[in-house]
Protein backbone atom coordinates (compact mmCIF):
# COMPACT_ATOMS: atom_id res chain seq x y z
CA UNK A 1 0.00 0.00 0.00
CA UNK A 2 1.16 3.54 -1.32
CA UNK A 3 -0.72 6.74 -0.71
CA UNK A 4 1.54 8.96 -2.38
CA UNK A 5 3.88 9.70 -5.42
CA UNK A 6 6.81 9.48 -3.11
CA UNK A 7 9.04 6.33 -2.91
CA UNK A 8 12.31 7.19 -1.00
CA UNK A 9 14.10 10.65 -0.50
CA UNK A 10 17.12 9.04 -2.19
CA UNK A 11 16.98 10.08 -5.91
CA UNK A 12 16.61 13.23 -7.96
CA UNK A 13 14.73 15.87 -6.03
CA UNK A 14 13.90 17.50 -8.76
CA UNK A 15 11.78 14.59 -9.97
CA UNK A 16 9.73 15.13 -6.73
CA UNK A 17 6.53 16.80 -7.77
CA UNK A 18 3.40 16.79 -5.34
CA UNK A 19 4.19 15.12 -1.83
CA UNK A 20 0.63 15.25 -1.05
CA UNK A 21 -1.25 11.36 -0.95
CA UNK A 22 -3.58 10.72 -3.27
CA UNK A 23 -2.33 12.40 -5.95
CA UNK A 24 -5.28 12.53 -8.97
CA UNK A 25 -7.80 13.48 -6.72
CA UNK A 26 -7.57 17.32 -6.34
CA UNK A 27 -10.98 17.34 -8.31
CA UNK A 28 -12.66 15.24 -5.82
CA UNK A 29 -11.09 17.01 -3.09
CA UNK A 30 -11.87 20.38 -4.34
CA UNK A 31 -15.48 19.16 -4.92
CA UNK A 32 -15.79 18.25 -1.09
CA UNK A 33 -14.45 21.23 -0.31
CA UNK A 34 -16.94 23.01 -1.88
CA UNK A 35 -20.18 21.10 -0.40
CA UNK A 36 -18.50 21.47 2.69
CA UNK A 37 -18.60 24.93 2.75
CA UNK A 38 -21.90 25.28 1.11
CA UNK A 39 -23.30 22.92 3.47
CA UNK A 40 -21.75 24.80 6.82
CA UNK A 41 -23.70 27.86 5.91
CA UNK A 42 -26.90 25.87 5.56
CA UNK A 43 -26.26 24.77 8.52
CA UNK A 44 -25.17 27.41 10.27
CA UNK A 45 -28.22 29.69 9.02
CA UNK A 46 -30.78 26.88 9.99
CA UNK A 47 -29.02 26.07 13.71
CA UNK A 48 -28.84 30.22 14.05
CA UNK A 49 -32.48 30.92 13.27
CA UNK A 50 -33.55 28.49 15.45
CA UNK A 51 -31.72 29.73 18.44
CA UNK A 52 -32.79 33.20 17.65
CA UNK A 53 -36.41 31.88 17.77
CA UNK A 54 -36.86 30.11 20.57
CA UNK A 55 -34.75 32.90 22.08
CA UNK A 56 -37.37 35.36 20.97
CA UNK A 57 -40.44 33.56 22.17
CA UNK A 58 -38.22 32.98 25.77
CA UNK A 59 -37.89 36.99 25.87
CA UNK A 60 -41.70 37.68 24.75
CA UNK A 61 -43.20 35.99 27.61
CA UNK A 62 -43.97 38.22 30.55
CA UNK A 63 -41.29 39.46 32.73
CA UNK A 64 -38.27 37.50 30.77
CA UNK A 65 -36.79 40.33 28.79
CA UNK A 66 -36.92 42.46 31.93
CA UNK A 67 -35.09 39.29 33.81
CA UNK A 68 -32.59 39.27 30.71
CA UNK A 69 -31.58 43.04 30.68
CA UNK A 70 -30.89 42.58 34.83
CA UNK A 71 -29.26 39.81 34.69
CA UNK A 72 -31.59 38.20 36.86
CA UNK A 73 -30.51 34.52 37.09
CA UNK A 74 -30.54 32.16 40.23
CA UNK A 75 -27.41 30.37 38.83
CA UNK A 76 -25.46 33.66 38.11
CA UNK A 77 -26.12 34.48 41.84
CA UNK A 78 -25.20 31.67 43.27
CA UNK B 1 17.87 24.98 -7.01
CA UNK B 2 21.25 23.61 -7.66
CA UNK B 3 22.66 27.26 -7.80
CA UNK B 4 23.04 29.22 -4.06
CA UNK B 5 21.65 32.68 -5.20
CA UNK B 6 18.70 31.42 -6.75
CA UNK B 7 17.76 29.40 -3.60
CA UNK B 8 18.76 31.95 -1.34
CA UNK B 9 16.45 34.40 -3.19
CA UNK B 10 13.42 31.52 -3.68
CA UNK B 11 13.94 30.89 0.24
CA UNK B 12 14.21 34.34 1.49
CA UNK B 13 11.50 35.08 -0.82
CA UNK B 14 9.16 32.44 0.85
CA UNK B 15 10.35 33.19 4.20
CA UNK B 16 9.95 36.90 4.19
CA UNK B 17 6.18 36.50 2.95
CA UNK B 18 5.44 33.74 5.64
CA UNK B 19 6.73 36.39 8.24
CA UNK B 20 4.33 38.80 7.46
CA UNK B 21 1.70 36.26 6.95
CA UNK B 22 2.71 36.19 11.09
CA UNK B 23 2.81 39.74 11.54
CA UNK B 24 -0.66 40.40 9.44
CA UNK B 25 -2.42 37.81 11.86
CA UNK B 26 -2.10 40.88 14.15
CA UNK B 27 -4.56 42.76 12.70
CA UNK B 28 -7.03 39.82 13.16
CA UNK B 29 -6.22 40.21 16.42
CA UNK B 30 -6.45 43.84 16.86
CA UNK B 31 -9.67 43.69 15.22
CA UNK B 32 -11.47 41.18 17.33
CA UNK B 33 -9.91 42.83 20.27
CA UNK B 34 -11.01 46.34 19.47
CA UNK B 35 -14.56 45.32 18.44
CA UNK B 36 -15.11 43.33 21.62
CA UNK B 37 -13.72 46.31 23.60
CA UNK B 38 -16.57 48.37 21.83
CA UNK B 39 -19.46 46.16 22.09
CA UNK B 40 -21.53 45.98 25.31
CA UNK B 41 -21.13 43.32 27.97
CA UNK B 42 -23.84 41.91 26.50
CA UNK B 43 -22.47 41.14 23.00
CA UNK B 44 -18.84 40.31 23.81
CA UNK B 45 -18.91 36.57 22.93
CA UNK B 46 -20.97 36.60 19.98
CA UNK B 47 -19.53 39.52 18.93
CA UNK B 48 -15.86 37.77 19.17
CA UNK B 49 -17.34 34.70 17.13
CA UNK B 50 -18.32 36.82 14.49
CA UNK B 51 -15.08 38.33 13.98
CA UNK B 52 -12.99 35.27 14.34
CA UNK B 53 -14.99 32.89 12.36
CA UNK B 54 -13.99 35.35 9.51
CA UNK B 55 -11.20 33.13 9.18
CA UNK B 56 -12.55 29.72 8.01
CA UNK B 57 -15.27 31.25 6.27
CA UNK B 58 -13.02 33.85 3.80
CA UNK B 59 -10.26 31.14 4.48
CA UNK B 60 -12.07 28.36 2.30
CA UNK B 61 -13.70 30.23 -0.05
CA UNK B 62 -10.39 32.04 -0.68
CA UNK B 63 -8.55 28.50 -1.64
CA UNK B 64 -11.58 27.55 -3.81
CA UNK B 65 -11.90 30.77 -5.85
CA UNK B 66 -10.47 33.99 -4.38
CA UNK B 67 -6.86 32.94 -5.22
CA UNK B 68 -7.84 32.21 -9.00
CA UNK B 69 -9.86 35.63 -9.40
CA UNK B 70 -6.88 37.72 -8.42
CA UNK B 71 -4.79 36.69 -11.36
CA UNK B 72 -7.32 35.69 -13.88
CA UNK B 73 -9.32 38.68 -13.78
CA UNK B 74 -6.65 41.02 -14.40
CA UNK B 75 -8.11 41.94 -18.00
CA UNK B 76 -12.00 42.72 -16.47
CA UNK B 77 -12.48 40.42 -18.31
CA UNK B 78 -13.76 41.94 -21.07
CA UNK B 79 -11.55 45.05 -20.84
CA UNK B 80 -8.17 44.89 -21.80
CA UNK B 81 -8.80 41.04 -22.85
CA UNK B 82 -10.50 37.93 -21.43
CA UNK B 83 -9.27 35.48 -18.49
CA UNK B 84 -5.78 35.31 -17.86
CA UNK B 85 -3.90 32.22 -17.47
CA UNK B 86 -4.06 31.19 -13.58
CA UNK B 87 -3.83 27.25 -13.75
CA UNK B 88 -1.95 27.35 -10.67
CA UNK B 89 -4.28 28.91 -8.69
CA UNK B 90 -7.32 26.41 -9.33
CA UNK B 91 -8.18 24.51 -6.24
CA UNK B 92 -7.64 21.32 -8.00
CA UNK B 93 -4.25 21.89 -9.19
CA UNK B 94 -1.38 20.16 -7.64
CA UNK B 95 0.73 23.14 -7.07
CA UNK B 96 -2.11 24.50 -4.82
CA UNK B 97 -0.66 22.00 -2.20
CA UNK B 98 2.68 20.29 -0.54
CA UNK B 99 5.03 20.03 -3.32
CA UNK B 100 8.63 19.97 -4.48
CA UNK B 101 8.63 22.04 -7.51
CA UNK B 102 10.26 18.81 -9.58
CA UNK B 103 8.10 17.31 -12.61
CA UNK B 104 4.41 18.21 -12.45
CA UNK B 105 1.79 15.28 -12.81
CA UNK B 106 -0.90 17.40 -14.05
CA UNK B 107 -0.69 18.42 -17.97
CA UNK B 108 -1.94 21.66 -17.56
CA UNK B 109 1.18 23.12 -15.87
CA UNK B 110 4.93 23.00 -17.16
CA UNK B 111 8.50 22.53 -15.40
CA UNK B 112 9.04 25.93 -14.96
CA UNK B 113 5.43 26.68 -13.46
CA UNK B 114 6.24 24.33 -10.60
CA UNK B 115 9.62 25.95 -10.18
CA UNK B 116 8.60 29.23 -9.82
CA UNK B 117 5.32 28.66 -7.67
CA UNK B 118 5.90 25.49 -5.27
CA UNK B 119 7.85 27.42 -2.48
CA UNK B 120 6.16 30.64 -2.99
CA UNK B 121 2.09 29.84 -3.80
CA UNK B 122 1.15 29.04 -0.37
CA UNK B 123 2.47 31.96 1.15
CA UNK B 124 1.24 34.35 -1.84
CA UNK B 125 -1.95 32.99 -1.16
CA UNK B 126 -2.03 33.60 2.04
CA UNK B 127 -0.58 37.06 2.12
CA UNK B 128 -3.48 38.24 -0.07
CA UNK B 129 -5.94 36.07 2.51
CA UNK B 130 -4.85 38.01 5.41
CA UNK B 131 -5.80 40.82 2.98
CA UNK B 132 -9.11 39.56 3.16
CA UNK B 133 -9.74 38.81 5.89
CA UNK B 134 -8.88 42.68 6.75
CA UNK B 135 -11.71 43.93 4.36
CA UNK B 136 -14.21 41.77 6.08
CA UNK B 137 -12.74 42.41 9.48
CA UNK B 138 -13.90 46.14 8.81
CA UNK B 139 -17.48 45.37 7.87
CA UNK B 140 -17.58 43.08 10.97
CA UNK B 141 -17.30 45.85 13.54
CA UNK B 142 -19.61 48.74 11.94
CA UNK B 143 -22.53 46.40 11.77
CA UNK B 144 -21.93 44.87 15.62
CA UNK B 145 -25.25 44.03 17.88
CA UNK B 146 -28.01 43.50 15.45
CA UNK B 147 -26.70 41.67 12.89
CA UNK B 148 -26.83 37.72 12.21
CA UNK B 149 -23.76 36.06 12.61
CA UNK B 150 -25.30 34.11 9.41
CA UNK B 151 -25.92 37.25 7.32
CA UNK B 152 -22.39 38.41 8.37
CA UNK B 153 -20.40 35.52 7.01
CA UNK B 154 -21.89 35.40 3.32
CA UNK B 155 -21.13 39.41 3.49
CA UNK B 156 -17.69 38.44 4.29
CA UNK B 157 -16.96 35.74 1.94
CA UNK B 158 -18.39 37.91 -1.17
CA UNK B 159 -16.30 40.88 -0.01
CA UNK B 160 -13.48 38.91 1.29
CA UNK B 161 -13.12 36.57 -1.57
CA UNK B 162 -14.85 37.84 -4.70
CA UNK B 163 -15.22 41.76 -4.74
CA UNK B 164 -12.14 43.27 -3.20
CA UNK B 165 -9.86 40.51 -5.00
CA UNK B 166 -11.52 41.29 -8.48
CA UNK B 167 -10.44 45.16 -7.20
CA UNK B 168 -6.91 43.71 -6.23
CA UNK B 169 -6.94 41.97 -9.94
CA UNK B 170 -7.95 45.30 -11.65
CA UNK B 171 -5.77 48.11 -10.04
CA UNK B 172 -3.24 46.33 -7.53
CA UNK B 173 -1.52 44.10 -9.98
CA UNK B 174 1.29 44.61 -11.95
CA UNK B 175 -0.93 43.90 -15.43
CA UNK B 176 -4.51 44.92 -14.26
CA UNK B 177 -6.11 46.46 -16.64
CA UNK B 178 -7.16 50.00 -14.33
CA UNK B 179 -3.19 50.26 -14.31
CA UNK B 180 -2.67 50.27 -17.84
CA UNK B 181 -5.60 52.32 -18.52
CA UNK B 182 -6.37 54.75 -15.96
CA UNK B 183 -2.89 55.25 -14.57
CA UNK B 184 -4.19 53.89 -11.20
CA UNK B 185 -1.73 53.88 -8.20
CA UNK B 186 -2.55 52.54 -5.11
CA UNK B 187 0.76 50.91 -3.43
CA UNK B 188 -0.38 49.92 -0.16
CA UNK B 189 -3.97 49.50 -0.96
CA UNK B 190 -5.72 52.92 0.48
CA UNK B 191 -8.77 52.22 -2.06
CA UNK B 192 -8.34 47.89 -2.98
CA UNK B 193 -9.06 47.23 0.90
CA UNK B 194 -9.67 49.85 2.75
CA UNK B 195 -12.19 52.17 0.34
CA UNK B 196 -14.09 48.99 -1.00
CA UNK B 197 -14.01 47.76 2.70
CA UNK B 198 -15.62 50.68 3.43
CA UNK B 199 -18.14 50.97 0.98
CA UNK B 200 -19.79 47.52 1.80
CA UNK B 201 -19.85 48.46 5.30
CA UNK B 202 -22.04 52.05 4.75
CA UNK B 203 -23.67 49.80 2.32
CA UNK B 204 -24.72 47.19 5.22
CA UNK B 205 -25.47 49.76 7.53
CA UNK B 206 -28.38 50.90 5.21
CA UNK B 207 -30.17 47.83 4.96
CA UNK B 208 -29.56 46.89 8.57
CA UNK B 209 -30.58 50.00 10.37
CA UNK B 210 -29.26 51.52 13.76
CA UNK B 211 -28.99 49.96 16.94
CA UNK B 212 -31.73 49.95 18.86
CA UNK B 213 -31.89 53.64 21.35
CA UNK B 214 -28.92 54.98 18.92
CA UNK B 215 -31.13 57.79 18.12
CA UNK B 216 -33.70 59.52 19.76
CA UNK B 217 -37.07 60.04 18.52
CA UNK B 218 -35.88 63.47 17.36
CA UNK B 219 -33.27 62.23 15.05
CA UNK B 220 -30.35 63.21 17.14
CA UNK B 221 -27.74 60.48 17.56
CA UNK B 222 -26.98 59.14 21.14
CA UNK B 223 -23.19 58.25 22.14
CA UNK B 224 -23.16 54.49 22.63
CA UNK B 225 -19.42 54.65 24.26
CA UNK B 226 -17.18 51.79 23.83
CA UNK B 227 -17.63 49.43 26.92
CA UNK B 228 -14.21 48.78 27.40
CA UNK B 229 -11.74 51.82 26.07
CA UNK B 230 -8.76 50.48 27.32
CA UNK B 231 -9.33 46.95 25.05
CA UNK B 232 -10.31 49.34 22.10
CA UNK B 233 -7.33 51.23 22.08
CA UNK B 234 -5.09 47.68 23.01
CA UNK B 235 -6.99 46.73 20.05
CA UNK B 236 -5.91 49.85 17.51
CA UNK B 237 -1.87 49.21 18.35
CA UNK B 238 -2.23 45.60 17.71
CA UNK B 239 -3.55 46.73 14.50
CA UNK B 240 -0.85 49.08 14.06
CA UNK B 241 1.49 46.98 14.34
CA UNK B 242 0.15 43.86 11.84
CA UNK B 243 -0.16 46.88 9.60
CA UNK B 244 3.67 47.02 9.58
CA UNK B 245 3.25 43.10 8.19
CA UNK B 246 0.93 44.35 5.68
CA UNK B 247 3.26 46.59 4.07
CA UNK B 248 5.86 44.52 3.98
CA UNK B 249 3.75 42.23 2.45
CA UNK B 250 2.78 44.46 -0.23
CA UNK B 251 6.44 44.27 -1.83
CA UNK B 252 8.37 41.82 -3.61
CA UNK B 253 11.55 41.52 -1.72
CA UNK B 254 14.21 40.83 -4.02
CA UNK B 255 13.64 41.64 -8.04
CA UNK B 256 15.59 42.47 -10.86
CA UNK B 257 14.56 45.82 -11.58
CA UNK B 258 17.22 46.74 -14.19
CA UNK B 259 15.25 47.11 -17.66
CA UNK B 260 17.99 46.24 -20.51
CA UNK B 261 20.93 45.26 -20.10
CA UNK B 262 22.62 44.69 -16.62
CA UNK B 263 21.11 43.55 -13.34
CA UNK B 264 20.00 45.38 -10.42
CA UNK B 265 18.22 43.81 -7.65
CA UNK B 266 15.92 45.98 -4.99
CA UNK B 267 12.51 45.64 -3.93
CA UNK B 268 9.42 46.82 -5.83
CA UNK B 269 5.59 47.47 -4.74
CA UNK B 270 2.93 45.43 -6.26
CA UNK B 271 3.44 46.93 -9.40
CA UNK B 272 7.12 45.70 -9.72
CA UNK B 273 8.31 49.17 -9.51
CA UNK B 274 11.17 49.77 -7.27
CA UNK B 275 11.36 50.92 -3.98
CA UNK B 276 12.80 50.61 -0.44
CA UNK B 277 11.38 49.57 2.80
CA UNK B 278 13.16 52.63 4.16
CA UNK B 279 11.02 54.84 2.29
CA UNK B 280 7.79 52.79 3.56
CA UNK B 281 9.17 53.04 7.01
CA UNK B 282 9.90 56.93 6.85
CA UNK B 283 6.33 57.66 5.80
CA UNK B 284 4.46 54.73 7.66
CA UNK B 285 5.37 56.73 11.03
CA UNK B 286 5.18 60.16 9.72
CA UNK B 287 1.58 59.51 8.70
CA UNK B 288 0.92 57.49 11.82
CA UNK B 289 2.05 60.57 13.56
CA UNK B 290 0.25 63.25 11.58
CA UNK B 291 -3.30 61.24 12.13
CA UNK B 292 -2.62 61.01 15.47
CA UNK B 293 -1.76 64.02 15.92
CA UNK B 294 -4.67 65.83 14.02
CA UNK B 295 -7.30 62.82 16.17
CA UNK B 296 -6.20 64.27 18.96
CA UNK B 297 -6.78 67.69 18.07
CA UNK B 298 -10.12 67.40 16.46
CA UNK B 299 -11.41 64.95 19.10
CA UNK B 300 -10.43 67.17 21.56
CA UNK B 301 -8.51 64.25 23.51
CA UNK B 302 -10.84 61.71 22.84
CA UNK B 303 -8.63 58.24 23.21
CA UNK B 304 -10.80 56.49 20.55
CA UNK B 305 -10.55 59.28 18.33
CA UNK B 306 -7.12 59.67 18.52
CA UNK B 307 -5.99 56.13 17.85
CA UNK B 308 -8.53 55.98 15.22
CA UNK B 309 -7.28 59.02 13.40
CA UNK B 310 -3.40 57.43 13.43
CA UNK B 311 -5.23 54.27 11.51
CA UNK B 312 -6.73 56.74 9.24
CA UNK B 313 -3.75 58.43 8.49
CA UNK B 314 -1.77 56.01 7.35
CA UNK B 315 -5.06 54.34 5.26
CA UNK B 316 -5.23 57.73 3.76
CA UNK B 317 -1.62 57.81 2.24
CA UNK B 318 -0.89 54.47 1.76
CA UNK B 319 -2.02 54.99 -2.08
CA UNK B 320 1.29 56.25 -1.99
CA UNK B 321 3.67 56.03 0.91
CA UNK B 322 5.83 54.32 -1.53
CA UNK B 323 6.58 57.89 -2.96
CA UNK B 324 5.83 60.48 -1.05
CA UNK B 325 8.28 62.51 0.94
CA UNK B 326 7.60 61.96 4.65
CA UNK B 327 6.45 65.20 5.52
CA UNK B 328 4.04 64.89 2.67
CA UNK B 329 2.63 61.86 4.02
CA UNK B 330 2.11 63.67 7.82
CA UNK B 331 0.21 66.78 6.28
CA UNK B 332 -1.65 64.24 3.86
CA UNK B 333 -2.66 62.35 6.90
CA UNK B 334 -3.54 64.96 9.07
CA UNK B 335 -6.19 66.53 6.65
CA UNK B 336 -7.52 63.62 5.83
CA UNK B 337 -7.97 62.65 9.15
CA UNK B 338 -9.73 65.84 10.07
CA UNK B 339 -12.25 65.51 6.92
CA UNK B 340 -13.28 62.07 7.63
CA UNK B 341 -14.12 62.86 11.62
CA UNK B 342 -15.72 65.47 10.63
CA UNK B 343 -18.28 63.66 7.42
CA UNK B 344 -18.47 60.58 10.17
CA UNK B 345 -20.66 62.83 12.56
CA UNK B 346 -21.93 64.53 9.61
CA UNK B 347 -23.11 61.70 7.84
CA UNK B 348 -24.31 59.65 11.22
CA UNK B 349 -26.55 62.80 11.98
CA UNK B 350 -28.01 63.53 8.46
CA UNK B 351 -28.78 59.99 7.16
CA UNK B 352 -29.30 58.09 10.96
CA UNK B 353 -26.08 55.48 9.70
CA UNK B 354 -24.93 53.83 12.77
CA UNK B 355 -21.44 52.68 12.25
CA UNK B 356 -20.20 51.59 15.64
CA UNK B 357 -16.45 51.57 15.47
CA UNK B 358 -16.32 54.45 12.64
CA UNK B 359 -14.90 52.18 10.08
CA UNK B 360 -16.61 53.72 7.09
CA UNK B 361 -14.79 56.82 7.74
CA UNK B 362 -11.42 55.08 9.25
CA UNK B 363 -11.90 53.07 5.97
CA UNK B 364 -13.67 53.92 3.48
CA UNK B 365 -13.02 57.66 3.25
CA UNK B 366 -9.66 57.63 4.10
CA UNK B 367 -9.01 55.49 1.73
CA UNK B 368 -10.66 57.31 -0.84
CA UNK B 369 -9.50 60.17 -0.70
CA UNK B 370 -6.29 58.86 -0.40
CA UNK B 371 -6.65 57.53 -3.69
CA UNK B 372 -7.76 60.77 -4.62
CA UNK B 373 -4.69 62.82 -2.73
CA UNK B 374 -2.42 60.11 -5.18
CA UNK B 375 -3.75 61.88 -8.25
CA UNK B 376 -2.81 65.54 -7.23
CA UNK B 377 0.47 65.10 -5.40
CA UNK B 378 2.16 61.96 -7.82
CA UNK B 379 0.67 63.57 -11.18
CA UNK B 380 2.33 62.51 -14.11
CA UNK B 381 4.43 59.26 -12.69
CA UNK B 382 4.57 56.42 -14.81
CA UNK B 383 2.08 53.67 -13.16
CA UNK B 384 3.91 50.91 -14.55
CA UNK B 385 7.77 50.25 -15.47
CA UNK B 386 6.91 49.18 -18.87
CA UNK B 387 10.00 48.26 -20.58
CA UNK B 388 10.98 45.82 -17.69
CA UNK B 389 7.57 44.53 -17.71
CA UNK B 390 7.57 44.51 -22.23
CA UNK B 391 4.68 46.92 -22.80
CA UNK B 392 4.89 47.49 -26.50
CA UNK B 393 3.73 50.83 -25.42
CA UNK B 394 3.71 53.20 -22.09
CA UNK B 395 0.83 52.57 -19.46
CA UNK B 396 -0.99 55.62 -18.51
CA UNK B 397 0.18 57.45 -15.79
CA UNK B 398 -1.01 58.99 -12.85
CA UNK B 399 -3.67 61.84 -12.84
CA UNK B 400 -6.20 63.23 -10.90
CA UNK B 401 -9.57 61.71 -12.77
CA UNK B 402 -7.22 58.43 -13.03
CA UNK B 403 -7.35 58.38 -9.78
CA UNK B 404 -11.00 59.80 -8.98
CA UNK B 405 -12.60 56.77 -11.52
CA UNK B 406 -10.35 54.01 -9.83
CA UNK B 407 -11.67 55.55 -6.04
CA UNK B 408 -15.48 55.73 -7.22
CA UNK B 409 -14.65 51.99 -8.59
CA UNK B 410 -13.17 50.80 -5.27
CA UNK B 411 -15.83 52.75 -3.09
CA UNK B 412 -18.76 52.94 -5.21
CA UNK B 413 -19.13 49.70 -7.56
CA UNK B 414 -16.97 46.93 -6.18
CA UNK B 415 -17.75 48.24 -2.12
CA UNK B 416 -20.73 49.58 -1.86
CA UNK B 417 -23.11 48.14 -4.84
CA UNK B 418 -22.27 44.61 -4.31
CA UNK B 419 -22.96 45.07 -0.08
CA UNK B 420 -25.94 46.54 -0.73
CA UNK B 421 -27.59 43.98 -3.05
CA UNK B 422 -26.70 41.17 -0.88
CA UNK B 423 -28.04 42.83 2.46
CA UNK B 424 -30.91 43.67 0.76
CA UNK B 425 -31.65 39.92 -0.44
CA UNK B 426 -30.77 39.23 3.06
CA UNK B 427 -33.00 41.83 4.39
CA UNK B 428 -36.07 40.46 2.54
CA UNK B 429 -35.19 37.26 3.14
CA UNK B 430 -35.39 38.20 7.19
CA UNK B 431 -31.67 37.01 7.83
CA UNK B 432 -29.73 40.43 8.05
CA UNK B 433 -31.30 41.36 11.47
CA UNK B 434 -31.79 39.58 15.30
CA UNK B 435 -34.67 39.72 16.75
CA UNK B 436 -35.78 43.13 18.62
CA UNK B 437 -36.22 41.46 22.05
CA UNK B 438 -32.43 39.50 21.39
CA UNK B 439 -31.29 42.63 20.85
CA UNK B 440 -32.24 44.37 23.90
CA UNK B 441 -31.25 41.31 25.85
CA UNK B 442 -28.05 41.05 24.32
CA UNK B 443 -26.81 38.49 21.90
CA UNK B 444 -24.89 36.54 24.78
CA UNK B 445 -28.00 35.46 26.68
CA UNK B 446 -28.05 32.99 23.94
CA UNK B 447 -29.35 29.96 25.36
CA UNK B 448 -31.75 32.41 27.51
CA UNK B 449 -34.62 29.97 27.48
CA UNK B 450 -33.00 27.09 28.48
CA UNK B 451 -31.51 29.21 31.48
CA UNK B 452 -34.93 30.34 32.14
CA UNK B 453 -36.13 26.60 32.41
CA UNK B 454 -32.80 26.02 34.84
CA UNK B 455 -33.57 29.11 36.46
CA UNK B 456 -36.92 27.63 37.61
CA UNK B 457 -35.44 24.10 38.74
CA UNK B 458 -33.60 26.05 40.95
CA UNK B 459 -35.98 28.07 42.35
CA UNK B 460 -38.26 25.62 43.25
CA UNK B 461 -35.40 23.18 44.79
CA UNK B 462 -34.76 26.50 47.21
CA UNK B 463 -38.01 27.36 47.68
CA UNK B 464 -38.64 23.41 49.07
CA UNK B 465 -35.63 23.95 51.04
CA UNK B 466 -37.32 27.24 52.29
CA UNK B 467 -34.56 29.23 51.19
CA UNK B 468 -36.14 31.10 49.08
CA UNK B 469 -39.94 32.34 47.76
CA UNK B 470 -41.10 30.35 44.98
CA UNK B 471 -40.70 31.86 41.00
CA UNK B 472 -44.10 33.98 40.36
Amino acid sequence: MNTGNVQNWDGNIMDIGPIYPFVGWEGFMALLCLIFWVAWHIWQIKMENKRLEREDVALRKSGNLQKAISDEHSLQRM
Amino acid sequence: MSDLPTALNVLFTEFYYWITVVLMFLIHVGFCTYEVGVSRRKNHMTTLMKNAMVIPTVGVTFYLFGWWLYSSMVNGPGITGGFAPATFALPWNELMAAHMGGKPVQSTITDADTALWARLNGVFWAAFLLFSWTTASIVSGSIIERVRSGAFWLIAVMLGSVTWIIDAAWGWHPAGWMVKLLGYHDAYASGVVHAIAGGTCLAVLINLGPRIGKFKPDGTPRNIPPQNPWLVCIGLFLIYTGFWGFYAACNIPIFDVQAGDGVFYSATNIYLQATTLSAITFNFIMALSGGLMAGYIVSKEDPYWTFSGGLAGVIATSAGNDLYHPIQAMLISAIIVVIIYKMHYWVERKFKIDDAVGAVAVHGYAGFLGVVAVGFVLWGYPSSPDTLLGHTEAWARVTPWGQLIGAIIMFWVLGFIPGYALSWILKKANLLRIPKAVEIAGLDHSGFATALQEDDEIRAVLAQEGRMAPAE
